[in-house]
């Protein structure tokens, strides 16, 4: 097994540090502390912390926050940043309106 | 003129759309029509897009390409649109995006 | 839902090449591109590219998009703008944004040439507006014709920090400081030295603290790193700037690749999740072809050459053309991408320090770590010469993939023989003329004319200039080291501007004798 998909590690408590305040991403307003901690209450994987804080889920889609949250969780977990599975890929890859993402365009096209 | 490069070293000067007016928060200013509203709003010396939601905090252009969606603003009344890709016309109304609004935090 | 041959996803330098090649084989080929222009990031490139005659060296990046794009026509190839791809499925469903509808199309192969995203760093008041990607500048001067800012700091030393930065002293911008955490200069020595020779200070091993403003940026500070790239105390450094400009890398854009299910890797150094993929961009995915960014950071150079590859490929994968002709159309493009991997920034390379170049000579450390090559350090290189009369001083220090100076010269002065990488040298034969075509014709603005010898007592320079205003004839200004240094005054002799040497424009001064191997470059006064 995967060091990282192990629950039962030990990473140690929470310590906060000076730089918590660090706006991360940047659409939903979620800060490093916050990650840091997620992390700690035991959110392993990108996905769940996606989930747990919204992080790369604005309107961006992750664009600029994806690489630093990774690092960010990586950096927590003790572990090389390539070794985390990336967040699930899927559609819709950019923002768009719920309107038009149900408006189908007509079958003869 | 505070922005606009009158003439560049290789490229010469700069095709533009006709001069229009629009309005940025109740404010007339001149354009070039089909130029990104944003490149409008920097010749102005337009620097705050909006300010977010939850911190309030203010944003402007940061990758200028769409992607970032840090530009959004209230564009003809829709929020959320992206000011460095959306082509500028005669008359839009542009307005500082608070949260999702364009009324200020303190009359939301 | 309607058929194509062939889906590309992205017009840029990669996607447009792999439509031209597969269209030309007879598939019929659909590119959609979310931007309103095609052409990806070319059309924001100004400079004149690297490589050889193949790779269009010293064709400036948005005439090479022009070209594409005319190219791209004449084939046949249909581009539809404006069309966001939102999903692509392993059956190769592709679903686009196009107004306000949404299409479904179905490729029977399909290239993903998507391009990368700019990679971005955090520090205090890095949200603040004025706080902008390198990416971001360039789209504002170049295609806009907006200066993203008056007074600029730039972070990032690697090519695109370096080329940007120079874009803006070019769109009139003042650029304050280039800083770059690393301990060494990223991208090419001769990038660097053109910014450097302006007068801009290079700053490595320093990065930004923090962005200074309200509700803008109206200043920056920043401070020297150690080796775990933590803060030096004491060596904090404040600027008055309305801009900082990020250049601090790129990441491929492949989560297209990833939701369809092909097989991905985290590689640093192609930088970061990209597909596996055989040597002509082919995916785990029979029929998903990849090329460009998205498989690996590299140069457009390379993703034009990687996009016709993958539109071969395509074009054999459908059975337009069979095994063997698949290998002889392959062979050209493999020779052409092998010539613009090689030399010190080749891929293997990335990361070390070479101490000396192919031809065994000093690497220069001042070039590293300030951005320019020492006075001390610039006559070991071979194509540093003297002699009485005119003749070329080419300031090439490095072993990249570029030669158009050695076809420039018409009484072939210059050699750089069958390896593009290799340092240009003087023929001491032949005889230079002054003709300058050399000068305009590096892409890196490493070629200066002295006269040395003719007028006792003085030298005379002719230096690459792309600045406004054009100096002119008379004018009396300084003389600047390639540090940017104020060195001595110097008297404008002429300004040569010339169809064949595409917006280059040829500034000679004169200068004290003394200073013929230290001035290059022209301030007025």
């Amino acid at each position: 097994m995967k060091k990282i998909n192990d629950r039962s590690m030990d990473i140690g408590p929470f310590v906060a540090a000076p730089d918590d305040d660090m706006l991360i991403c940047r659409c939903e307003e979620v800060t490093k502390g916050e990650i840091r901690k997620a992390v700690h209450e035991g959110m392993y994987t990108l996905t769940e912390i996606r989930r747990y804080l919204r992080t790369g889920m604005g309107l961006c889609q992750g664009q600029t926050c994806a690489k630093l949250v990774k690092r960010i969780v990586a950096a927590e977990l003790q572990v090389s940043p390539d070794e985390l599975e990336p967040a699930t890929s899927r559609s819709p890859m950019r923002p768009i309106e719920m309107e038009v993402f149900a408006k189908e365009a007509d079958a003869d096209e | 003129m505070q922005n606009r490069i009158d003439e560049h070293p290789i490229l010469g000067e700069f095709k533009k759309g006709k001069k229009i007016t629009f309005y940025y928060d109740g404010k007339k200013l001149e354009g070039f029509e089909g130029e990104p509203i944003a490149a409008a709003l920097k010749e102005a010396g337009v620097m705050v897009h909006r300010y977010t939601k939850k911190k309030h905090e203010p944003r402007g252009i940061f990758c200028a390409i769409g992607r970032c969606t840090d530009c959004v603003m209230v564009v003809d009344g829709k929020p959320n649109v992206r000011t460095c890709v959306t082509p500028l016309k005669e008359g839009m109304v542009v307005q500082t995006q608070y949260g999702v609004l364009a009324e200020p935090f303190e009359e939301q | 839902m309607k058929r194509y041959d062939l889906v590309i996803v992205g017009a840029g330098p990669a996607g447009l090449s792999a439509a031209i090649e597969a269209a030309k084989r007879g598939l019929q080929v659909i590119v959609f591109d979310e931007n309103e222009k095609p052409g990806g990031q070319l059309f924001k490139q100004i400079h004149k590219f690297f490589g050889s005659k193949e790779h269009k060296a010293k064709v400036r990046g948005f005439v090479i998009g022009q070209q594409l794009l005319a190219e791209a026509d004449e084939a046949g190839v249909e581009v539809v703008l404006n069309a966001t791809v939102v999903g692509l499925y392993m059956d190769k469903e592709i679903v686009v944004q196009i107004d306000d509808q949404v299409h479904h199309y179905k490729g029977d192969a399909v290239i993903v040439a998507t391009g990368a995203a700019e990679n971005m760093v955090t520090f205090d008041g890095w949200t603040l507006p004025g706080v902008i990607g390198a990416g971001a500048a360039q789209t504002m001067m170049n295609l806009h014709g907006i200066k993203p800012g008056k007074k600029i700091l730039m972070l990032g030393s690697g090519n695109v920090g370096l080329v940007v930065g120079f874009q803006l002293i070019q769109a009139g911008c003042e650029v304050v400081a280039l800083v770059d955490a690393a301990p060494r200069v990223g991208g090419y020595g001769v990038h660097a030295a053109k910014v450097a020779r302006t007068g801009v200070p290079f700053y490595l091993s320093h990065t930004i603290v923090k962005a200074e403003g309200e509700t803008e940026v109206t200043g920056v500070t920043i401070a020297q790193v150690d080796e775990h790239f933590q803060f030096m105390e004491g060596t904090e450094k404040h600027f008055d700037v309305d801009t900082i400009c990020l250049a601090v890398g790129l990441s491929p854009m492949s989560q297209l690749l990833k939701m369809a299910g092909c097989e991905m890797e985290d590689n640093p150094k192609r930088g970061g999740q990209v597909p596996i993929c055989n040597k002509y961009g082919e995916t785990s995915i029979d029929g998903i072809f990849v090329a460009g960014d998205v498989s690996g950071i590299e140069e457009a150079s390379s993703a034009m050459i990687e996009g016709r590859m993958a539109g071969i490929a395509a074009a054999h994968y459908l059975g337009y053309i069979n095994g063997d002709e698949l290998e002889e159309n392959m062979s050209c493009q493999t020779s052409a991408l092998e010539g613009l991997r090689q030399g010190m920034f080749a891929p293997k390379n990335r990361g070390k320090i070479l101490e000396r170049t192919e031809e065994g000579v000093l690497t220069s450390m001042n070039l590293l770590k300030k951005g320019f090559v020492a006075d001390d350090e610039i006559e070991r290189y071979p194509g540093v010469t003297h002699r009485v009369g005119i003749h070329p001083v080419m300031e090439c220090t490095q072993n990249i993939p570029c030669n158009p100076c050695q076809d420039a010269c018409p009484k072939h002065c210059i050699k750089i023989g069958e390896k593009i990488t290799s340092l240009p040298a003087v023929d001491e034969t032949a005889q230079c003329i002054g003709c300058g075509l050399c000068v305009a014709s590096c892409s890196g603005q490493a070629i200066f004319l002295l006269q040395e010898g003719v007028e006792p007592g003085f030298t005379l320079i002719t230096m690459p200039y792309e600045f406004l205003p054009l100096p002119e004839k008379g004018d009396e200004g300084y003389g600047l080291g390639r540090n940017g240094e104020k060195l001595c005054k110097a008297t404008v002799i002429e300004v040569k501007t010339s169809k064949a040497y595409d917006h280059t424009n040829l500034l000679t001064i004169k200068v004290p004798e003394e200073m013929g191997m230290r001035v290059r470059f022209y301030k007025a006064e």
